[in-house]
């Protein structure tokens, strides 16, 4: 597979060129080395599965891709164009969207309001139209409110909006943060473990989503992910890591079938 | 009627507008605390601040003018313009738009992340730092503030209830217009927090950093417009007070009186505050009124404060505060 052509998928998906891509990065937190000179890369329409044991890195590896933390060494290209140190805000006015392993909803705010948060980057209206509210302002935030109402019905959580999110379970905390990461209508979504915590119903619901999002929007997923059944299901392509090191980049068959991965991670069936 | 319930009636007007003024100092605090979990000890010094500015920009006084005659062996003292009022006020708002942005790069931008205690001492620094600074741009002496606000007792109020009552009260057409401002200034800040792009950032600034920075909202942004907002509610509390009282250092320690309205109302709380200030200006003048008789008076200067403390005993999160739970 060449580095920039697209290709099609068995399933008649369309996956892009690159559109993200780490090059030899590594992250030291003092003498601690998290990330060891990793390079991989995540295509257009792709799902991306990141998977390793844990303390391998995987987590540390998606808040350099989300600008959470600055690698001492290395170099991220998105969409092309090598992209400098930049903050979290600023990743995410560029499109990249995110979630988090133990849940960062503003827990004050109801799912709606939560929702709504997710279009700050698209709303343009400055404080002078939204005194005046008639017109350009209010335009815009009827339009974001359908944007949000859209998303909420897709994930299934019309039932909730006006509950205070502090109240929710923990799975329906992390349907809204999806959410609220979908209602800014990112060109890549990361989901840092989206599946933890969750009995089998309900990761097969949390598949279904992620599913739909990437058929439906064509919206890039990397997603970190302990579940096997999950990412060997889910995936297009997967990165292992262990140890900060990349011992793994394939398909999930391709990695399936990888001694090191082996060794490390998926663990060997004894007779 | 009864006499002893008519002069109450006067005294609880009087204290509901004290409350006013009370909780317009508390907002700044509240502001504040919500957007960046910063108690700033500094509010009071920056309401002296911004008083002290708008007298110098309206008077044409120079600033740092003894410090410049010191050094350079002159005698310039006055700029010999006479700025009307709205000027004075846009400028001093720029001021304090500006002391917002230096305060937040030389500040606390570099104490992100760092415990609430360090965060309060910074601001502790900075009230010292602006007296001192206040004291130097524009001379310490008592100045006379005049926005054009009327003052007086109200002739109306006084006639009106006269015919009624046969006792006229009094209360004055500052403390009024004080209270209409501030219900105004009020009422916009909440249409602001609630229905506002900017105002939604601020929130979601307020309840988690991480969340904020991932939905794209700068913080050193938001910090810094909610500084300016604090600066300018610091304004309007100055000017209330400077027109009452003149323009002198004791006018950073109304921010001492804010305290027990936050105790009350909760540091998280807009409609808290003020009704946390509504509370403590009407307790403190009718226990003034009521009690202060029989036991030697001058109940004012403690009133307040032990309530708050009782409050703090029985209530910690205040009237309007979130209930502290800890969920294991």
């Amino acid at each position: 597979m060449s580095n920039t052509d697209g290709y099609v998928t068995e399933d008649g998906r369309t996956i892009g060129g690159v559109v993200m891509e780490m090059k030899n990065i590594t992250l030291r937190f003092g003498g601690v080395t998290a990330i060891k000179d990793i390079t991989f890369d995540i295509r257009e329409g792709e799902i991306r599965a990141i998977i390793g044991p844990n303390g391998a890195g995987k987590s540390s590896m998606l808040n350099v891709v989300s600008g959470f933390y600055v690698p001492q060494e290395g170099e991220v290209f998105f969409r092309g164009e090598k992209r400098p140190p930049l903050k979290p805000f600023e990743v995410a006015r560029q499109g990249i969207a995110r979630t988090f392993q133990n849940i960062a909803l503003f827990e004050g705010m109801s799912v709606l309001d939560n929702v709504m948060t997710g279009r700050l980057t698209q709303m343009k209206a400055g404080i002078v139209s939204q005194s005046i509210w008639r017109g350009k302002a209010e335009k815009e935030e009827v339009e974001n409110r359908e944007i949000c109402e859209r998303v909420i019905d897709f994930l299934e959580i019309q039932s909730i909006r006006k509950t205070p999110v502090s109240r929710l379970p923990y799975g329906l905390k992390k349907r809204v943060e999806l959410a609220r990461a979908l209602a800014s209508e990112p060109k890549l979504l990361l989901l840092d473990e989206p599946m933890a915590g969750m009995n089998v119903e309900e990761k097969e619901d949390m598949s279904r989503f992620i599913l739909d999002v990437n058929d439906e929007f064509g919206t890039t997923i990397a997603l970190i992910e302990h579940d096997m059944g999950v990412v060997m299901d889910l995936s297009d392509r997967v990165v292992v890591m262990d140890y900060g090191k990349k011992i793994g980049d394939g398909t999930p068959s391709e990695v399936r079938n990888n001694q090191a991965v082996i060794d490390a991670y998926l663990g060997v069936s004894h007779d | 009627m009864p006499d002893q319930l008519i002069y109450a009636i006067e005294v609880f007007f009087n204290g509901l507008m004290a409350g006013v003024l009370y909780a317009l100092v508390a907002l700044g605090f509240v502001l504040i605390y919500k957007a960046s979990g910063i108690f700033n000890y500094a509010q009071g010094v920056m309401a002296l601040f911004a008083a002290m500015t708008l007298v110098g920009v309206m008077e044409g006084q120079v600033p740092f003018a003894h410090l410049i005659n010191a050094v350079l062996g002159t005698k310039v003292h006055h700029f010999g313009w006479h700025l009307p009022a709205l000027v004075g006020i846009i400028t001093t708002v720029l001021v304090m738009v500006v002391l917002a942005w230096l305060v937040q790069r030389i500040i606390f931008k570099h104490l992100v992340g760092q415990e609430p205690i360090i965060l309060f001492m910074a601001t502790i620094g900075l009230a010292y730092f602006m007296e001192g600074l206040g004291d130097m741009m524009w001379g310490s002496e008592i100045k006379k503030l005049d926005v054009g606000l009327p003052q007086g007792i109200n002739l109306w109020i006084d006639e009106t209830t006269y015919n009624i009552f046969d006792y006229g009260f009094f209360i004055d057409n500052l403390d009024i217009v004080a209270t209409v401002i501030a219900i105004i200034l009020v009422g916009g800040l909440v249409i602001f927090a609630q229905y506002t792009k900017e105002g939604r950032a601020m929130r979601a600034v307020a309840d988690d950093h991480q969340a904020a920075l991932s939905v794209g909202v700068s913080l050193n942004f938001i910090w810094i417009m909610v500084w300016s907002v604090a600066g300018f509610v610091a304004l309007v509390a100055g000017i209330m007070w400077g027109t009452k009282s003149g323009v002198q250092f004791s006018l950073s320690l109304i921010a001492l009186k804010a305290l027990p309205v936050l105790m009350l109302g909760g540091f998280t709380s807009i409609p808290g505050a003020i009704v946390g200030g509504l509370i403590i200006g009407v307790g403190e003048k009718l226990f003034e009124f009521l009690v202060g008789p029989l036991i030697g008076g001058a109940t004012e200067n403690w009133f307040a404060y032990v309530l708050a403390l009782l409050l703090l005993v029985f209530r910690p999160q205040g009237l309007f505060g979130e209930k502290i739970i800890e969920r294991v």
